[in-house]
């Protein structure tokens, strides 16, 4: 009996959080299939395998290739019978979410999502979710046979020396009726960090004053490869894409270093954010929120402070 | 166009989170109750529907007496009748069969909801209802416009949209800026006092996820303060004892 995991592979390649849920499962069951769709680019069956998976059940059929939420529910439900499969492991994503409770009806498992740590299986299965945006925790008791975990960014750091993993073709049987949304386009920003997996975070607010000011943001996300993000008002005003929104009502982020700039912390810009392992903040307004929540800060004008921390790492960096 | 809206009632943005009873119940002292954000979204998107296309909007909430208040305030933004499944919302399964057992009576065109509660934050009621009713469902939703019997549909997805297209009937989770949240009017808040709100009795109790405590997060360390002046220091701060760089 292994455990699965769903590894989405974004542009060929495995993506960070999805190697965390096979390292999860690892942790939780010791053997661990992986099952991934569409093309697999070269080193990543490497990788799958040293996060902890012993086979990859590959899905090359052309009609799977794309995302597609049905197919890939019914897909992933037989997949987890075909392994025996009481445990499924994925990490949350626009795909990865409605994927995970599909599988939860057709398999009639127990789902929790939001997770945080690995469980304690002391007395039962229990596991710790992240609720109320981030303000608060709940033990869940997993009572099924069967059981689904949605993990949040960051619940455990992947493994590096689990072992080789091994391809085996798997061609789930297809249903009409799971292909009843056409997705007629697809507009991705390429080349950027992804901000939902993104390990290095900065963000900007209104402070800023205009889209023509976000050069030194950039600049400063680039010195150390981080994703940007933004505060609700300046997307709302359209200096930034909506898919940068940090927030109650955005993107929620879980990442080492969340810097923000110009963002004054109210609470719904705070709910997004409170899971950062560290938050630096840079605000003229020594009085702002921010400072309530942040472990570093800088007091001072975002115009001058940002360009010159910017150099001061480069500097650093040699 | 027959329209279902499911709302949450849920504690307002800007609460303080408490637990009591040795951290088992959640505290609901000072605390003021609002429609779910996203769920009020899908409320504007569907008044905005049946203006285009005329029909009739029904709300669903799956909760105790105490989520009535909340329910009026989504007739007086504009939906004509109410149904209140009597029950506390204990999981997303319990949750979603309540729904999809309401909404196979209803027959509806267009089933709306949130993209996620902001208590549980699940986002899987939606996606739990479709597999229930063998629909469709797509989350979260920028942009819905309805053509005939296809809708044509903006997803956002990790840093960016897929376009979509689908047939009616199907199920969708909202967000901005699908719509602009309604204020109720006061006229509509004296109609909401005698629109019909049914109180229904839930099918059955499986619940397979339960809150057994609740935890907050430890109290955050008082910032350290870095001069402006002396940036390489936060750069090693951040490197050598944050160890995030
Ligand atoms: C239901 C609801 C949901 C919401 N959801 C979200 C959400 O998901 N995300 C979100 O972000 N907001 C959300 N909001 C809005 C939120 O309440 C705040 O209005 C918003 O976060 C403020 O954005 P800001 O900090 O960029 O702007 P402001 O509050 O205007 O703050 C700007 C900050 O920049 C500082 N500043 C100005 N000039 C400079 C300078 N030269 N150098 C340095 N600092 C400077 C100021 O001191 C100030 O602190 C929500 C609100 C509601 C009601
Ligand atoms: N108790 C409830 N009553 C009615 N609708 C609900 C309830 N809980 C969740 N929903 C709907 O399902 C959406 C997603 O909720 P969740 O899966 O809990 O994040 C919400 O935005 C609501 O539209």
């Amino acid at each position: 009996m292994a455990a699965l995991a769903f590894v989405e592979l974004e542009e060929g390649q495995a993506k960070k959080s999805s190697l965390e849920a096979v390292s999860y499962a690892s942790e939780v069951e010791g053997s661990v299939t992986a099952i991934s769709f569409g093309q697999m680019a070269d080193g990543e069956l490497d990788k799958i395998g040293a996060a902890g998976a012993s086979k990859v059940l590959h899905v090359t059929d052309e009609k799977l290739a794309t995302p597609n939420i049905m197919a890939y529910a019914s897909a992933i439900s037989e997949a987890m019978n075909k392994e025996g499969s009481n445990l499924l492991v994925l990490a949350k994503s626009s795909l990865g979410d409605p994927v995970a409770a599909r599988v939860a009806i057709k398999t009639n498992a127990a789902m929790a999502t939001n997770v945080t740590e690995l469980p304690d299986t002391s007395d039962g299965f229990k596991v710790k979710c992240s609720i109320y945006t981030g303000k608060a925790f709940a033990i869940t008791r997993l009572s099924s046979e069967k059981k689904i975990l949605g993990l949040k960014k960051n619940a455990i750091s992947i493994k590096e020396d689990g072992g080789t993993a091994e391809v085996e073709a798997f061609s789930p049987a297809t249903d009409d009726g799971d292909f009843k949304v056409q997705v007629t386009n697809r507009e991705k920003a390429t080349g950027e960090i992804l901000l939902p997996e993104a390990d290095l975070v900065v963000s900007g607010g209104r402070g800023l004053k205009g889209p023509e000011n976000w050069g030194m943001i950039e600049e400063l996300a680039k010195a150390i490869g981080a994703a940007t993000g933004c505060s609700k008002p300046v997307s709302d005003m359209e200096w930034r894409p909506h898919h940068e929104h940090v927030g109650q009502t955005g993107v929620k982020v879980s990442p080492s270093l969340y810097i923000a700039v110009g963002i004054s912390g109210a609470i719904q810009h705070l709910a997004g954010v409170n899971s950062s392992k560290c938050i630096l903040v840079i605000n003229k307004d020594e009085e702002a929120p921010f400072f309530k929540a942040a472990d570093y800060g800088v007091v001072g004008d975002a115009f001058e402070i940002v360009p010159k921390l910017t150099e001061a790492i480069k500097a650093q960096q040699g | 166009m027959k329209i279902l809206v499911c709302i949450t009632h849920v504690p307002d943005t800007t609460s303080k989170i408490s637990f009591t009873d040795g951290n088992t119940k959640f505290d609901k002292t000072g605390v003021q109750y609002i429609i779910g954000p996203y769920d009020d979204y899908a409320l504007a998107r569907a008044v905005e529907l049946k203006e285009q296309h005329g029909g009739s909007i029904t709300v669903l909430n799956v909760g105790e007496a105490e989520t009535e208040p909340t329910i009026r305030k989504a007739l007086a933004i504009g939906a004509d009748e109410a149904i209140r499944v009597n029950a506390f919302p204990s999981d997303a399964f319990f949750v979603a069969k309540q729904i999809a057992s309401v909404a196979k009576e209803g027959a509806y065109d267009l089933i709306l909801m949130g993209r996620e509660s902001i208590d549980f934050n699940g986002g899987q009621v939606h996606s739990m209802v479709g597999e229930l009713m063998g629909l469709p469902s797509v989350s979260p939703v920028m942009v819905l416009d309805i053509e005939g019997s296809t809708a044509k549909i903006q997803r956002e997805i990790e840093g960016g949209k897929e376009f979509m297209e689908l047939d009616m009937p199907f199920i969708a989770g909202c967000q901005e800026p699908i719509a602009e949240w309604k204020i109720p009017n006061m006229r509509g808040i004296m109609s909401a006092r005698s629109k019909p709100l049914q109180v229904v009795d839930p099918t059955d109790d499986g619940v397979q996820a339960d809150v057994e405590v609740f935890e907050l997060p430890p109290a955050k360390e008082a910032v350290k303060l870095v001069d402006p002046e002396n940036l390489d220091e936060l750069v090693n701060l951040l490197k050598n004892e944050a160890k995030v760089l």
